[in-house]
């Protein structure tokens, strides 16, 4: 995935575009909002990262401009500021995601992949297979191996959220901004029980485990 | 001299000094009006007093003929305070009455004389004479006519009362004025220099809180009148700017104190993962550690900007109609799995929507801190943990309130919980940041409520106290100051 980073600060910049190559991305690093702005409207990339608060010109116009012009490249915005209005402006502005500094990159690096898969988006798909799990966007049905399987509403609104994003990380903060829709930090494990429960009911009785924990980071559904 | 020139160059002197112009004009006027009024009237009366004694002459004349006349005059002359009488042949020489001489060219005209004229009386001329002075000169006014043998007679009367009374008046505006004048003066410095004394204690004790002194004061005298009222606004802004300087000095005392700590249990397991000759797995955990308690230090953080951000009103967190309930519901729905999971039974209200004025992600998350501790706390202590969540509507405020049956607080101590970084010696072991509480006190405050801790015997029950009608004070603000910044 190639991945445009506007952020002013080099040490953060260099950190990201390090990290993100470990993680198998190509990272363009922008430290201006000028430059980033002509990089951004020239280049081909999957996801822009684009700090809020930049030189010359503010994260939030580049983003905004850009969807004028009809990119819609998905964008996640990165900011100091991290109170509730702030995020909305930042979504209102057209950003898609929004992270508040100082984040886990494990973190970052979670929603970006979400971001770019969206892209090519499985909204449009009405069952959801992982390995020998189905989930039936339409009926509200849940099978395992054909067998239907009985979640509470949360519950299938979770699994659905990972079915959705399967094969990808998704963190605690995005499992309550998405299948709960409160933007805070919880303060303890919360989501790790909703997670056990969940486990519980797809996988006893079956031999192969398909929720993972990924130590550090959150959940990843996969076969 | 500085201080006079300050006394002067003030409102209340240039009011006085207005106000003494304006009096002294009207005063006068008064006065001149009254005087002038007066002196009419009396000239009035001396002329009717005259003309009754020339229709007494009148009759003595025709009932004696002229030396009954002359009886008459003569007598009547003689007495004291009398009238002027001049009796005079027809070339002026004086044959009886009581005037001496008298300002040539009165008797040549007969009827009214046209305007006061001089004269001076038998017997106090010569006495009063000095050089230089015609103090025996009296002014009086007079009718002359002449009888068939030409005759001349005058009868005449001395205007020294309505002079008198013209003279005491005149006296009389000049002392009003001076006392006016002197009273204005001395009112005017009186109050101009209470109020200038006033003004410079202000100015002083704003001075001295500029330099530092950031506890005092302004003086209020208590007598209520607008300078106290000034006082007494200032005062509480200086209260509230107190109260946010202290909050700004309580949240860098306990980044000192409560970040210092684990950051430097970071910095150490750090040094001694690199230190020991460890193996991969062992740096693995070592740094695993780190991150998970870089996140910790993280969220604390977090948690101290968000609660200053709110107590300092300056928050521009929009709020809306939510309904409580549903929040409720939420966070129950959120916390079951964890409280089963803890063996606490966890139950709630959940029929019926309650709405008011709110953030939702506020209420939410501190709703959650409150339910989190409760579980927390209450989990393995006593033979049925539980915890309740109750929502009351009432007429004037919304009650939402979470019980639990654990150790519960002390008294002494409930206060204090609400503060921030406060948590009870014996719950040090528990994970947490400690600002739970406090961020739930600061979430209440912003929608005008408040938090309510009290004894559930055995726990703690914690209510979030929501005002009916709630915040609309706040979201005015809010919406005041989004038009201010757009």
């Amino acid at each position: 995935m190639k991945i445009l980073v506007i952020e002013d600060d080099r040490e953060a910049a260099d950190y990201l575009k390090n990290a993100f190559a470990e993680a198998g991305h190509t990272a363009d690093i922008a430290r201006d909002g000028d430059s980033g702005f002509s990089m951004a409207e020239t280049g081909s990339y999957d996801v822009f990262v684009i700090d809020r608060m930049l030189p010359r010109r503010d994260g939030l116009s580049i983003i905004a401009e850009l969807r004028a012009s009809g990119n819609d490249t998905p964008a996640l915005i990165l900011s100091a500021l991290g109170e509730v209005d702030d995020r909305v402006t930042g979504l209102r502005a057209g950003g898609d995601d929004y992270l508040t500094k100082p984040y886990a990159f494990s973190e970052l690096l979670a929603r970006i992949e979400v971001l770019r898969r969206r892209a090519g988006s499985k909204d449009v798909e009405t069952v959801y297979h992982v390995g020998d799990l189905e989930l039936d966007r339409l009926s509200h049905t849940v099978r395992r191996a054909g067998q239907e399987i009985i979640l509470q509403p949360r519950e299938f609104r979770l699994l659905e959220y990972m079915m959705r994003h399967a094969g990808q990380v998704v963190t605690r903060t995005m499992l309550l901004e998405n299948v709960w829709d409160y933007h805070f930090d919880p303060q303890t494990n919360v989501i790790d029980v909703h997670i056990s429960r969940l486990r519980g009911k797809i996988e006893k009785g079956f031999e192969k485990p398909l929720l993972h924990t990924v130590r550090g980071a959150g959940y990843m559904l996969k076969d | 001299m500085a201080r006079l020139l300050s006394i002067l160059n003030t409102t209340a002197a240039r009011l006085s000094a207005l106000y003494l112009i304006l009096f002294a004009v009207c005063a006068t006027f008064l006065v001149i009006y009254m005087t002038s009024l007066s002196a009419r009237m009396l000239v009035g009366q001396t002329r009717e007093a005259i003309n009754e004694e020339v229709r007494g002459l009148d009759r003595a004349y025709r009932r004696g003929g002229l030396p009954f006349l002359v009886r008459v005059i003569e007598s009547r002359a003689r007495q004291p305070g009398a009238n002027l009488y001049l009796l005079a042949d027809a070339n002026g020489r004086i044959l009886s009455g009581n005037v001496e001489s008298l300002q040539p060219g009165v008797l040549d005209a007969t009827g009214w004389t046209e305007r006061p004229f001089t004269y001076s009386r038998f017997g106090e001329g010569e006495a009063r004479l000095e050089p230089g002075m015609r103090d025996a000169e009296h002014k009086a006014v007079a009718v002359v006519f002449r009888l068939p043998n030409r005759i001349i007679v005058m009868v005449g009367r001395d205007l020294g009362e309505p002079e008198k009374f013209r003279t005491v008046m005149q006296r009389a505006l000049v002392v009003t004025l001076a006392i006016m004048c002197a009273g204005a003066l001395l009112i005017w410095y009186f109050v101009g220099r209470r109020a200038l004394k006033r003004i410079d204690r202000v100015s002083e004790a704003s001075r001295s809180i500029m330099g530092g002194d950031l506890n005092r004061r302004l003086p209020v005298s208590g007598a209520g009148d607008e300078f106290d009222r000034l006082s007494d606004n200032l005062n509480k802004m200086l209260d509230r700017i107190a109260a946010l300087n202290e909050g700004l000095r309580q949240v860098s005392d306990n980044i000192a104190h409560d970040l210092k700590t684990p950051l430097t249990r970071l910095r150490n397991r750090a040094e001694a993962a690199l230190a020991g000759k460890s193996e991969t797995a062992e740096y693995r955990a070592a740094l695993e550690r780190t991150i998970a308690e870089s996140d910790q230090l993280i969220r604390t953080f977090n948690a101290i900007l968000m609660i200053s951000r709110l107590e300092a009103g300056y928050s521009a967190e929009a709020t809306s109609t939510i309904d409580l309930r549903a929040i409720l519901a939420d966070v129950v729905e959120l916390y079951e799995p964890l409280a089963e999971e803890q063996g606490v039974a966890l139950d709630a209200q959940l029929d019926g929507a309650v709405n008011l004025q709110g953030n939702r992600e506020l209420i939410g998350q501190a709703l959650s801190n409150i339910v989190d501790n409760a579980i927390k706390y209450s989990a393995g202590f006593g033979e049925k943990p539980a915890v309740q969540v109750l929502l009351d509507t009432g007429p004037n405020e919304i009650r939402l309130t979470v019980r639990d049956n654990g150790p519960g607080v002390p008294e002494a101590d409930r206060r204090r919980v609400t503060e921030r970084f406060v948590r009870l010696e014996e719950s040090r072991t528990q994970p947490g940041s400690g600002l739970g509480l406090s961020l739930a006190k600061a979430v209440m405050t912003f929608h005008g409520g408040r938090l309510e801790l009290a004894d559930n015997a055995p726990g703690l029950a914690v209510t979030m106290v929501f005002p009916v009608e709630p915040s609309k004070r706040k979201s005015e603000t809010v919406f005041k100051k989004r038009d201010a910044s757009g």
